[in-house]
């Protein structure tokens, strides 16, 4: 029988206690003592989330496919047990094989979201490792970050060692060759950093000296060990249907926010948003075969038993095989008792037709991303969706039986006016008024119900907008109910709903997506004084942060209120992420000018990611 | 058709709660291939009952769904498929084929078998005067008790409840309880055990025994899965 590393009595005092103890369908298992290598790949965050992520699932896989390398997983603790484990000194351990964390390795730790910050502190104060790079000795694993965070690593630079940039498929193997080749022949943990720094994508933090200019902007970012490059140019994995999926994904028995088999379709986005740092840094657009697709689908709903499939990208409508890919998903699988689910989908006829077709219109919702409320703004983010084509979509929409709209917004874009932000009451309310308009009394399903939410937009580093300035949080609120107060004239009024989000949280979010490594302090000071899970609006404390601020003696507004000259030197400059910064200057002089940039289908952009030589770049130039 | 599976849950598995035990099954169905009935409308759910919730904590040799299939295997085969998808823990010991008109298993329980055993570090120092103590105990004409429900507390007998209770096992002994169980009048092993430690003046908490479920009954005694029949 395997042991677990908590006793009965503290998994019986605890929430969810399958959090806890491994042992899941599908979980690998190896003899710890026939590898060479132990990995354990680490979500920041409660295993509902951790174990809903794609990219772990993904990773986990491929590495378990090598014999002499074991993955394991591990995730926060949620707080009761955090307080448990400190209370009695127990050492985070893996969910496998239970063992203690600071015996591996390595530690991977995937950055999905800037807010994680303080619980990457909470795994490895809990794992025993010494939060600070610098401090750890050869006893302690390798502790290596990657995901979309790490596109700007710097406000966590100092408590790793080493920072993977792009996509994981690539460089892992190497890695694992050269961390095996150097213990073999005797090296130390310096040897093998320099060594990995040697290989593409791999930014060791220590190896670079940051000066600042006397206004706390950055003067310069160099090397100081000759090992590492000037500049680290992103991972990517050029021709996807190389890449191995996951054939049999971890299924968790308690339920997780992603439940389902989720098959990735495709990678980058053509479309070109400005705010968007995902659609930026994934560029090119590299798609996978209807063949591979197909095939993956089928095994893993198989080896997961899921009752649903989701299709993942970032825009599924641009993926070009979409309707033989749905087509066969519902053949295949919906006289099975297996559910599809079609995310990020445009609305059209053929999304409509499909949709009728895979879920219950009566309990389902109609989702619009406008992101903002007028045409003269949609420009200036560059998104391509115009009013007549989301009132066009809800019409057929409506007809087809569906009477729930769910419209996203963001508030605090740039060059926002009043006139854009009451855009968002107006777009909802003729929405509805076209409900009312289309259909007879004697057609309608009842009232429409239409929501709108906005969030606040933080400026990302990648993106056009990386030079903007960010609202302050009583700016966002003065804008949410400007909204809010227009929602309140429209005629339909009993049928609109406005909600937004968080505004402390964002400011802060807008902290560490653009901070530099003197930031570092600022988490660390806040995670001391008690913040964590800091994405969970019930436990996060704005206090504690802007105490950081203080005592470490950084401006909050330094960081998100200030507009950035064109010539500042950015913290995460040193990354080539594909799309020239030139680019990017270019596409923020268009959007003052709301200005439309079409999209890579369309026409190229010449936006710097042709030179991996593949994907969009090239379609249809053979 | 309808089937009756039997199953057991040992090991870290007792961590995992009745609802996400249904979820676990219900995706292994689909992973062993089992041709099991849907119920109409949009968003179809497996036909699937399962006997008795057990609780977070307890592990079983005798657990037992109902399942509704189109066709199905013989009992050898389908155990080995569905044992073929399991995890360490979870095992299936029977699948058989009940007679239409057979009464879901949910409403036949009648009585369940456990067997309690000191957790270590939980013995009593005085466990030879425990054990002889629980004996006496459970012959009592009566155990009066007092039940909290929800319009208040509630008097009530124990003793009718509780079919057999007696000590097995010499070096490391347990207690083996035979208690009523299902809707009507469910007696939890817990509650018996709090119940005499309580008046006996042993020190009871949760953590004090390690309880496995070890059959289910319908009236008369009958195991559940005996209402069934092996398919060849
Ligand atoms: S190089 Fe052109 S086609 Fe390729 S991603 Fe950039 S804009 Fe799109």
């Amino acid at each position: 029988m395997r042991k677990l590393a908590l006793s009965d009595e503290i998994l019986l005092s605890i929430d969810k206690p399958a959090r806890y103890i491994g042992g899941e369908v599908n979980m690998v298992v190896k003899d710890p003592k026939k590898v060479d290598v132990r990995f354990a790949m680490c979500f920041p965050d409660v295993y509902e989330i951790s174990m809903s992520h794609l990219g772990l699932q993904i990773l986990y896989d491929m590495f378990n496919r090598r014999e002499d390398v074991y993955c394991e997983r591990v995730f926060s603790p949620w707080v009761d047990l955090d307080r448990v484990m400190r209370e009695k000194k127990i050492p985070l351990f893996a969910l496998e094989s239970q063992d203690p964390i600071r015996e591996f390795d390595f530690l991977g730790i995937t950055l999905q979201y800037e807010m994680c910050y303080t619980n990457i502190l909470q795994i490895l104060d809990l794992s025993g490792i010494p939060l600070h790079a610098c401090d750890r000795t050869e006893e302690d694993p390798i502790v290596i970050g990657g995901g979309p965070c790490a596109y700007n690593p710097e406000p966590l630079a100092e408590f790793f060692d080493l920072f993977y940039i792009g996509e994981g498929e690539t460089q892992y193997d190497r890695l694992f060759d050269i961390y095996k080749e150097n213990r073999k022949n005797g090296g130390s943990r310096m040897d093998f950093l320099e060594k990995a720094a040697e290989l593409p994508g791999m930014y060791v933090p220590a190896f670079y000296d940051a000066e600042y200019n006397e206004d706390g902007t950055l003067r310069s970012f160099t090397p100081n060990n000759p090992h590492a490059s000037a500049v680290i140019t992103k991972e990517l994995v050029m021709d996807m249907d190389s890449a191995t999926y996951i054939s049999k994904p971890v299924v968790p028995f308690i339920k997780v926010t992603q439940d389902r088999v989720v098959l990735e379709i495709m990678r980058g986005c053509i479309r070109g948003c400005r705010f968007c740092q995902a659609g930026n840094v994934y560029r090119p657009l590299r798609e996978h075969s209807l063949e591979y697709l197909k095939d993956y689908a089928v095994q893993m709903l198989k080896s997961t038993g899921h009752e649903e499939i989701s299709l993942s990208s970032l825009s599924s409508s641009d993926y070009t095989q979409l309707e033989g890919l749905v087509n066969f998903l519902i053949d295949e699988f919906k006289g099975k008792g297996v559910n599809i689910s079609l995310p990020s989908l445009r609305i059209d006829a053929f999304t409509l037709d499909v949709m009728s077709k895979v879920q219950d219109v009566k309990k389902s919702s109609l989702t619009f991303a406008p992101e903002a409320g007028s045409q003269r703004l949609r420009d200036v983010i560059n998104k391509g969706l115009t009013e007549e084509s989301i009132l066009k979509g809800a019409a057929d929409a409506f007809h087809g039986g569906w009477n729930r709209v769910k419209l996203y917004f963001m508030l605090g874009l740039p060059t926002e006016t009043v006139e854009d932000m009451e855009g968002i009451a107006l777009l909802a309310e003729k929405v509805a008024e076209t409900y009312y308009d289309e259909l007879p009394k004697s057609e309608r399903q009842g009232k429409v119900q239409v929501v709108a939410s906005s969030s606040f937009f933080v400026p990302k580093p990648f993106t056009p907008f990386q030079w903007a300035r960010m609202c302050t949080k009583e700016e966002f609120l003065e804008r949410a109910y400007i909204v809010k107060n227009k929602f309140k004239e429209m005629r339909n009024y009993k049928s609109l709903k406005y909600n937004w989000h968080e505004a402390d949280l964002t400011v802060l979010e807008g902290v560490l997506a653009r901070g530099d490594r003197k930031v570092a302090a600022v988490v660390e000071e806040a995670y001391k004084n008690g913040a964590l899970y800091d994405s969970w609006s019930e436990y996060f404390k704005n206090e504690i942060w802007m105490e950081a601020f203080r005592t470490c003696g950084l401006s909050v507004d330094f960081y998100t209120t200030r507009e950035r000259g064109l010539d500042e030197l950015f913290p995460w400059d040193f990354i080539d992420a594909g799309v020239s910064k030139a680019f990017l200057k270019r596409e923020w002089e268009h959007a003052g000018q709301a200005e439309v940039t079409p999209n890579c289908r369309q026409r190229c952009s010449a936006c710097g990611a042709m030179k991996f030589k593949g994907g969009v770049c090239f379609e249809n130039k053979n | 058709m309808k089937i009756r599976i039997k199953f057991a849950k040992q090991g870290t598995m007792k961590f995992i709660g009745h609802l996400d035990v249904m979820r676990y099954f219900q995706k292994a169905m689909r992973r062993a291939d089992v041709d099991i009935r849907y119920s109409e409308g949009f968003s179809p759910h497996q036909i699937m009952s399962f006997a008795a919730p057990l609780g977070v904590g307890l592990t079983s040799s005798g657990e037992y769904m109902d399942i509704e299939v189109h066709s199905t295997g013989s009992s050898a085969e389908m155990v080995k498929r569905l044992n073929e998808v399991m995890v360490e823990g979870f095992q299936v010991l029977d699948w058989r084929r009940l007679g239409d008109e057979a009464g879901n298993a949910m409403s036949l329980v009648a009585a369940a078998d456990y067997t309690a055993a000191f957790r270590k570090g939980y013995e009593p120092e005085d466990l030879e005067g425990f054990l002889a103590g629980l004996e006496a105990f459970y012959e009592r004409p009566s155990i009066p008790i007092v039940k909290k429900t929800k319009k208040g507390e509630k008097e009530m007998d124990l003793k009718p409840l509780v079919y057999a209770c007696r000590v097995t096992g010499g070096d490391e002994p347990s207690i083996f309880l035979r208690l009523s169980t299902g809707s009507s009048s469910n007696v939890k092993p817990e509650l018996f055990l709090e119940t005499y430690c309580r008046e006996a003046g042993f020190p009871f908490s949760p953590f004090t025994f390690e309880i496995q479920r070890e059959e289910i009954y319908a009236p008369g005694f009958i195991p559940l899965n005996d209402l069934g029949e092996i398919i060849e």
